[in-house]
């Protein structure tokens, strides 16, 4: 849907772009009802200009929560930064891991990793894959054995041996299993009663096909872990994660990175710019050509 | 955060013009109002919320509803039957190859649950007919997936064929099949890589597996909370391959679901299972009008 005219038909399109960016309904009529007003108090009329609005009334949106709110990770001051992955199975916590622990290795950074998945089959493993592609040692217990106790000896090693920065990868667990949402709060807890200021930051993996129920994820775990941001992973493919404006707007949790592929460089720090822009640019490009320019 | 159900809402729709004494067709069309925004808050295509409350809408004005004095109730009738009519007839099985070995294709996009959904299948051919299954591992991208099938396999009680991960997977196939054969496994499962709708190298590489295995079953796995985007996935997928069915996992969680009644819409491909956890057993059999449910709140 290619518009030329910024008439009523282009705000009903909009309304269907943005629902179908996961943005939900309240949501999408919220922002197209702002923005027909936008729109014509500029006088925008040119798609360039248009667009211009649009992003700039979403990214407003997005932010009005959080304005001036920092997108860094935070970082100790002095000892170990432990930061700790959290979210529903599958969404990319254990790749997301292996790709921030590259990253800070690159960066010169003393990186070493946590195994607190000793339950999915296979797990561990993988995240010793990870390690080895990242050149990072890995701190593992056996399969089935209390994660908690993994992630102790892990806090354990990374004072002992100064180490700059700890990432715990957890098993993937639904927000509505009570037993395995108290075993996170279990897990944060050891962090915590090692390293008072730790974990410095507790990061949801968001998957961006999801739909509306991600409000309900960032919800239960942010009330369980204390979630300090979101990592929105698989964003390579069509979804847009959309739902994330409304987890912005009634969490206030913000978008610290972004996943964009299976291998280890595809991670990327959250542009709001270019995030909102790909909420709707399905409208003001002809599709083909919307796959090509990314 | 509970969404309000499809009842509440009709109910609370309706008590306001009830007040009025009769139904009128623009109290239906508020009706059809709640009913669209229930679906979109269950996850429903939007595309395939509108073609639906068509159907609903024709079928209320056309009916008994207006006269009704319990007009709410009566709407919700309908939706739930429209929608159990259009997420097909009850649980529909497996399909069984005249000739041993039955071959099964799990497909989808990354995460989504192909690997685990192999070893519940398993599990259950097993249990239920007795089944020696023998695993394929054509996923070599994956950190790890040979792994994790090895040790889901070791719970089933099954073999694996696998040749690492520096053999084509078109290979490790052809050969996974010539020793199911050769051992006479009635069923074989071939576990693929996760891979996006979009990436045309890794999809000719599943329609290569499909042509040289000619598979009885192709099911794409889908997250049960998979929003919009649902459509695009299965519509494209199911262009591709042709698929057979489909399994709807994480039904365990809170989602509604709606993601079901897309894909149903889209591709007209049953949905066959659903997975209810991370265990072996987890697995059921689909239930049309449970789902409706479901996705209605009720
Ligand atoms: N396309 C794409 N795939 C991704 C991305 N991140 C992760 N994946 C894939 O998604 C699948 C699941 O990733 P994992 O890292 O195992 O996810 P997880 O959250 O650790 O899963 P569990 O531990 O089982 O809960 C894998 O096939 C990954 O390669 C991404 O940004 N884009
Ligand atoms: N709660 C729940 N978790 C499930 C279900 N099915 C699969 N999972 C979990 O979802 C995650 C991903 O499952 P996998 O079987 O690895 O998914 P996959 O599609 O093989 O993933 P890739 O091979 O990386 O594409 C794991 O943590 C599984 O335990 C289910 O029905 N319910
Ligand atoms: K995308
Ligand atoms: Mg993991
Ligand atoms: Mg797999």
């Amino acid at each position: 849907a290619n518009f030329r005219t910024v008439d009523e038909d282009f705000f009903d399109d909009l309304e269907e772009t943005l629902i179908g960016a996961d943005v939900g309904y309240e949501m999408a009529v919220k922002i197209s009802d702002e923005l027909r007003d936008e729109v014509k108090l500029r006088n925008a009329k040119s798609q360039q200009e248009v667009a211009q609005t649009i992003v700039e009334k979403l990214v407003n949106i997005y932010e009005a929560e959080g304005v001036d709110e920092d997108n860094t990770i935070n970082f100790a001051t002095d000892g170990p930064t432990v930061i700790l992955f959290v979210g529903v199975n599958g969404v990319g916590k254990t790749t997301t891991v292996g790709k921030l622990a590259h990253q800070y290795k690159e960066e010169g950074k003393k990186v070493v990793l946590a195994a607190a998945d000793t339950f999915r089959a296979g797990a561990i493993e993988q995240l010793k894959v990870w390690g080895e592609r990242a050149d990072v040692p890995v701190v593992a217990g056996k399969a089935q054995s209390d994660p908690a106790a993994v992630v102790y000896d892990a806090v354990q090693k990374a004072k002992r041996d100064h180490d700059d920065v700890l990432l715990v990868d957890t098993a993937g667990r639904l927000q509505n299993k009570v037993n395995l949402m108290n075993e996170l709060e279990k897990i944060k807890r050891v962090i915590t009663r090692e390293i008072p200021d730790a974990p410095q930051e507790v990061l949801l993996v968001l998957d961006s096909t999801t739909g509306q129920n991600a409000l309900i994820q960032a919800k239960q775990f942010k009330e369980t872990t204390d979630v300090t941001g979101i990592v929105l992973t698989k964003l390579d493919g069509t979804a847009k994660g959309g739902i994330v404006l409304a987890i912005r707007s009634e969490l206030d949790v913000p978008v610290k990175l972004v996943g964009l592929g299976e291998q280890i460089d595809d991670l990327q720090p959250f542009d709001a710019n270019a995030f909102v822009y790909g909420l709707f640019k399905d409208l003001i490009q002809p599709e083909d050509t919307a796959e090509k320019t990314d | 955060m509970a969404f309000e159900g499809l009842t509440e809402r009709l109910q609370n729709a309706m008590s306001k013009l009830r007040r009025k004494g009769k139904i009128s067709e623009t109290d239906v069309r508020e009706a059809m109002r709640e009913i669209r925004l229930a679906l979109l808050e269950a996850d429903v295509n939007f595309g395939v919320v509108k073609d639906f409350v068509k159907t609903v809408r024709e079928r209320a004005i056309g009916s008994e509803v207006l006269e009704s004095l319990t007009p709410a109730q009566q709407i919700v009738k309908i939706v739930d039957e429209e929608l159990t009519k259009v997420m097909g007839e009850e649980a529909t099985a497996l399909n069984k190859s005249p000739h041993i070995p039955t071959i099964i294709m799990m497909v989808g996009l990354q995460g989504a649950g192909k690997t685990t959904t192999a070893g519940k299948l398993a599990y259950r051919l097993k249990e239920n007919d007795q089944a020696r299954p023998l695993f394929i591992a054509a996923d070599v991208y994956r950190p790890a997936a040979i792994e994790q099938l090895q040790v889901v396999a070791q719970q089933v009680g099954a073999p694996v064929f696998e040749l690492g991960t520096d053999v084509d997977p078109r290979e490790i196939v052809r050969q996974g099949l010539a020793q199911a054969v050769e051992n006479k496994n009635d069923y074989v499962i071939i576990d693929t890589a996760g891979r996006l709708q979009i990436d045309e190298k890794l999809m000719q590489e599943l329609a290569d597996i499909k042509e040289l295995a000619q598979p009885s079953e192709i099911l794409l796995t889908v997250d049960a909370m998979t929003g919009q985007n649902a459509v695009n996935v299965a519509e494209s997928f199911n262009q591709q391959l042709d698929i057979t069915g489909v399994v709807l996992t994480k039904l365990d969680g809170d989602t509604r679901g709606g993601a079901a009644l897309s894909i149903r819409a889209v591709t007209g491909k049953p949905i066959k299972f659903t997975g209810q956890g991370e265990k072996l057993t987890d697995l059921d059999v689909f239930h049309p009008d449970r789902m409706a449910d479901r996705i209605l709140g009720m």
